[in-house]
């Protein structure tokens, strides 16, 4: 395993008019780890991820994954690159089960789908693979239940296996955790922790105890660029960082 | 227990092969012609439920490709009856009658019409993509009608229908088994697309288009192909629709007819490839019937059109079978 | 080929552009505030045509036919909107399009009913039947003129609306921002039978105004409906200002290939052949507008609003 970061992120700006919503933005996020991103609200967190999965495009500056310069890349060449995004907002296909939802992503990763006549619900390289998904994280149960049938923290499950199936290299986490209960965020930590070694994870919380059970890697994002970054116990201490974030210590 | 879906597609089917029998037990034969218009009418619905019920596609152009399918056969007709060769053509052909020529060309260029036109407007979408489809099938539509050497206006008479080895199409019993049997093919073949890979891509798109492209789908390349698909089964139904009529018109590619189509597919029900052959029997038989008792009976319709589109979304299909209208695997 | 006939070609383009400008404002502004496609649009401008003809030829006035034509088609606007509209603001676009589609043959089929299936014919008011030479040597209708005036007025009226009354700013930011204004307190359902009205009323003037130069009849307002989508596809949905410029270089594009291509051609093959395609070709040259203008700016030239 070498050392290069995953992804690298230099010099970023984006401008909503007056609003700097990046800043000069420049950090790294290597293979396998879990690095969170946090700052107080307006620092440009959700504008980074956009930046990032492709949804926005930058102003300035360069995005360089696994060596490849995507800073124009569109979305869906990103994620067939192994750069993924999970959504804030669930984004699933509300009448196809748990089991179709994980399979169109693991169909999205086998080539072209110019076939028209095998029946897709009898592939077994599409349904295995789908099911193992779903066992992952704890839906094996619901695979054959629709989309509209599953509870919000399921659907927020199920949007990780998705993530998951196409075996990505890195994902892009807007809190995920965001609208779950105590239970389910146990579960979801759990199995973001199981991903730790395999896929590099930028994470945006607003969670310090998920940042500090999880993160090996914290950045404090102010403004729209990086003022600190460091273990999550040297952020804690960091006085700079937290009159950024409670005021006065 | 056989499922309510089971039962439904199978009086449908039954009704559709034993109608010609019945009709001439009855003593009238002249259904059968009837029910041969219906079927050429349920063949372009399902080819439009394809993109619109599964793909949600709102093409208010459809129609074109209907009438471009028609055309293709009239024209061959017409030169071919005329002895001349055709002029925009290279060589001298002089077209033929032949339908196992004419009908898979109707289908060819109607789908090449339907890949051009389909790859400027697929590049829009939402409201944009309706008011283009609709914008191309009026071109087509103005430009049949200012050419005269087709008839323009007034349309083209086909003097000879097309010609099949061993069948006789002045037969209407044949003819209507001959598109009974291309009904039948295209709807088995539309239900299998839509359960392979490619149709859930279509479905994915028609849910959340949004996450098809988030997940790697070029999502274009696969409405486009959808889109042609559908207009090559339109271009057979025209095809089919010159042979019945005997007749050409521009008619066929206005705008109005493509929304009678859409109609057809959501009275049935959308989605459901079955829906679209009820929807069209349907709207046909009231054409008929209604139209013995007014000639004004199209008032009617449209507020039944509107209080349809209001209460009853998912058509007849979805009222005959209930739950299971939504299990298409 | 002169500058006579040029500027003849010119102002017969403005005089169109203003027909389709007084059906496209109406139109855009509807789409643009409630996010509704109303293919019915073409059947206020049907009424207009019919109520204008029938009001002028029992009282003698044009005058009382076009105020007539006004009224009848917001009053017909704004029923159709309270019974049928209100429910389809919140559906999807097909169930709209199909809607307005079912209220387009309720329409065609009533209109057929009331005054039978022969076409209406309205003669220019007297007043207006004259020529007007302000280019030397090519007389002008002046009636065609006073088409280029009401637009010009309907024009300068919106924009002062638009801008500088209350019910303007509304309807800008109801274009935009529906929930605040309806949480401002703003009766957002009177607002929109208002708005629905005004573009009713509109189209039911540019109706009145086109029946002097048309064959009254069914299916007029289908006719003139697709012009209008395309002009406010090339303009922009929901931007008045884009429906303005789009219905003017509709105008005088349609206007321009009918009367040139034909002229072009002849230089290049023979009469005959030159009359038939050139007619033909000319009629779709607003849709190769249409589609270039699509090709360069997806969303029209002005966009008023971001997609739905």
């Amino acid at each position: 395993m070498t050392a290069d970061p995953i992804l690298q992120v230099t010099g970023l700006t984006k401008h909503f008019g007056a609003v700097r919503a990046a800043d000069d933005l420049t950090f790294s996020v290597k293979r396998g780890e879990i690095h969170a991103l946090i700052g107080p609200n307006g620092a440009g967190k959700s504008t980074t991820i956009g930046q990032l999965s492709g949804e926005i495009r930058p102003d300035g500056g360069r995005v360089a994954f696994n060596g490849r310069d995507i800073t124009r890349m569109p979305t869906y060449r990103r994620a067939r690159k192994g750069l993924q995004r999970s959504y804030q907002i669930t984004s699933l296909f509300p009448e196809f089960t748990a089991e179709d939802n994980v399979a169109m992503a693991i169909q999205s990763q086998q080539g072209h789908s110019f076939r028209f006549w095998t029946r897709a619900r009898r592939d077994r390289a599409l349904r295995l693979p789908a099911r193992e998904a779903l066992r992952r994280v704890g839906l094996e149960d619901m695979a054959n239940l629709k989309v509209t049938e599953l509870a919000h923290g399921q659907q927020r499950q199920l949007e990780l296996a998705m993530t998951l199936a196409t075996e990505p290299s890195m994902l892009l986490l807007d809190e995920p955790m965001a609208g779950m209960g105590r239970r389910e965020t146990q579960g979801m930590m759990e199995i973001l922790r199981s991903l730790k070694g395999d896929v590099a994870i930028l994470l945006v919380e607003h969670d310090m105890d998920v940042v500090f059970a999880l993160a090996d890697v914290v950045s404090v994002l102010v403004k729209g660029s990086v003022q600190m970054t460091g273990t999550p116990d040297e952020v804690r201490d960091d006085t700079e960082v937290r009159r950024a974030y409670l005021g006065d210590g | 227990m056989p499922r309510r879906k089971t039962f439904v597609h199978a009086i449908g089917l039954l009704i559709m092969l034993a109608l010609p029998l019945a009709a001439d037990a009855a003593g009238e034969p002249f259904l059968t012609t009837v029910a041969s218009r219906v079927l050429i009418y349920a063949l372009v619905a399902v080819s439009l439920d394809l993109i619109l019920g599964f793909g949600a596609m709102v093409s208010f152009g459809h129609g074109a490709f209907f009438g471009i399918g028609a055309f293709v056969v009239g024209i061959l007709t017409h030169h071919s009856y005329e002895a001349t060769a055709i002029a925009f053509l290279p060589g001298d052909w002089t077209g033929t009658t032949a339908a196992l020529i004419q009908w898979p060309l109707a289908m060819v260029i109607a789908g090449l019409f339907a890949l051009v036109i389909g790859a400027m407007c697929l590049r829009t979408s939402g409201v944009y993509f309706i008011m283009i489809t609709l914008a191309f099938a009026q071109m087509l539509y103005y430009f049949m009608t200012s050419l005269p050497t087709y008839g323009g206006q007034d349309g083209l008479n086909l003097w000879e229908r097309s010609t099949l080895p061993l069948l006789d199409m002045y037969d209407d019993t044949q003819f209507y088994y001959v598109t009974c049997a291309l009904l039948l093919a295209f709807m088995a073949l539309a239900r299998r697309i839509v359960g392979s890979r490619f149709g859930m891509v279509l479905r994915g798109c028609k849910q959340n288009e949004t996450r098809m492209k988030a997940l790697g789908f070029p999502v274009y390349r696969y409405k486009l192909a959808a889109f042609v698909i559908a207009g090559m089964g339109a271009g057979l139904a025209g095809a089919l629709a010159a042979n019945h009529t005997e007749f050409v018109g521009p008619g066929l590619m206005h705008w109005t007819r493509s929304g009678e189509i859409m109609v057809m597919v959501i009275l049935g029900g959308m989605g459901t490839i079955f829906g679209p052959v009820l929807g069209a029997a349907t709207l046909l038989m009231m054409e008929e019937t209604l139209s013995g008792f007014t000639e004004h009976w199209m008032v009617f319709l449209g507020p039944f059109l509107v209080f349809v589109v209001l209460f009853a979304r998912k058509g007849l299909y979805g009222w005959l079978v209930g739950r299971e209208a939504d299990d298409d695997g | 080929m002169t500058l006579v006939l040029f500027l003849e070609q010119t102002l017969n383009g403005l005089q169109q552009g203003v027909m389709l400008f007084l059906m496209a404002a109406g139109l855009t502004l509807v789409f643009g505030i409630m996010h509704m496609i109303n293919l019915a649009h073409g059947s206020l401008y049907m009424v207009g045509a019919y109520v204008a003809a029938t009001v002028t030829m029992a009282s003698g006035s044009f005058a009382l036919g076009v105020a007539a034509a006004m009224v009848a088609a917001g009053i017909t606007g704004m029923v159709i909107e309270l019974i049928a509209f209100r429910r389809l603001y919140d559906r999807d676009h097909l169930d709209q399009v199909l809607a307005t589609f079912g209220i387009i043959l309720t329409f065609n089929e009533l209109t057929k009913i009331i005054w039978g299936a022969q076409a209406l014919f309205l003669s220019t008011p007297k007043v207006l039947s004259g020529t007007l030479e302000f280019i030397p040597g090519a007389p002008y209708p002046a009636y065609r003129l006073f088409i280029i005036l009401i637009g010009l007025v309907v024009g300068l009226g919106l924009r002062h609306l638009i801008l500088n009354t209350r019910l303007g700013m509304l309807i800008r930011a109801g274009a935009t921002h529906r929930e605040m204004v309806g949480a401002m307190g703003v009766n957002i359902d009177r607002l929109f039978t208002i708005v629905f009205g005004i573009g009713a009323m509109l189209a039911g003037l540019a109706g009145a105004m086109a029946g002097p130069m048309l064959a009254i009849e069914v299916g007029m307002g289908e006719k003139i409906l697709i012009l209008t989508f395309v002009v406010i596809i090339i303009g922009g949905i929901g931007s008045v200002r884009g429906a303005l410029v789009g219905a003017l270089l509709v105008g005088l594009v349609d206007t321009y290939g009918r009367a040139f291509l034909p002229f072009i051609l002849r230089s290049m093959m023979e009469p005959s052949a030159a009359d038939s395609i050139g007619a033909a070709v000319s009629s779709v040259a607003i849709y190769v507008l249409m589609a270039m203008v699509l090709m360069w700016r997806p969303r029209g030239l002005f966009q008023a609003y971001g997609d739905s």
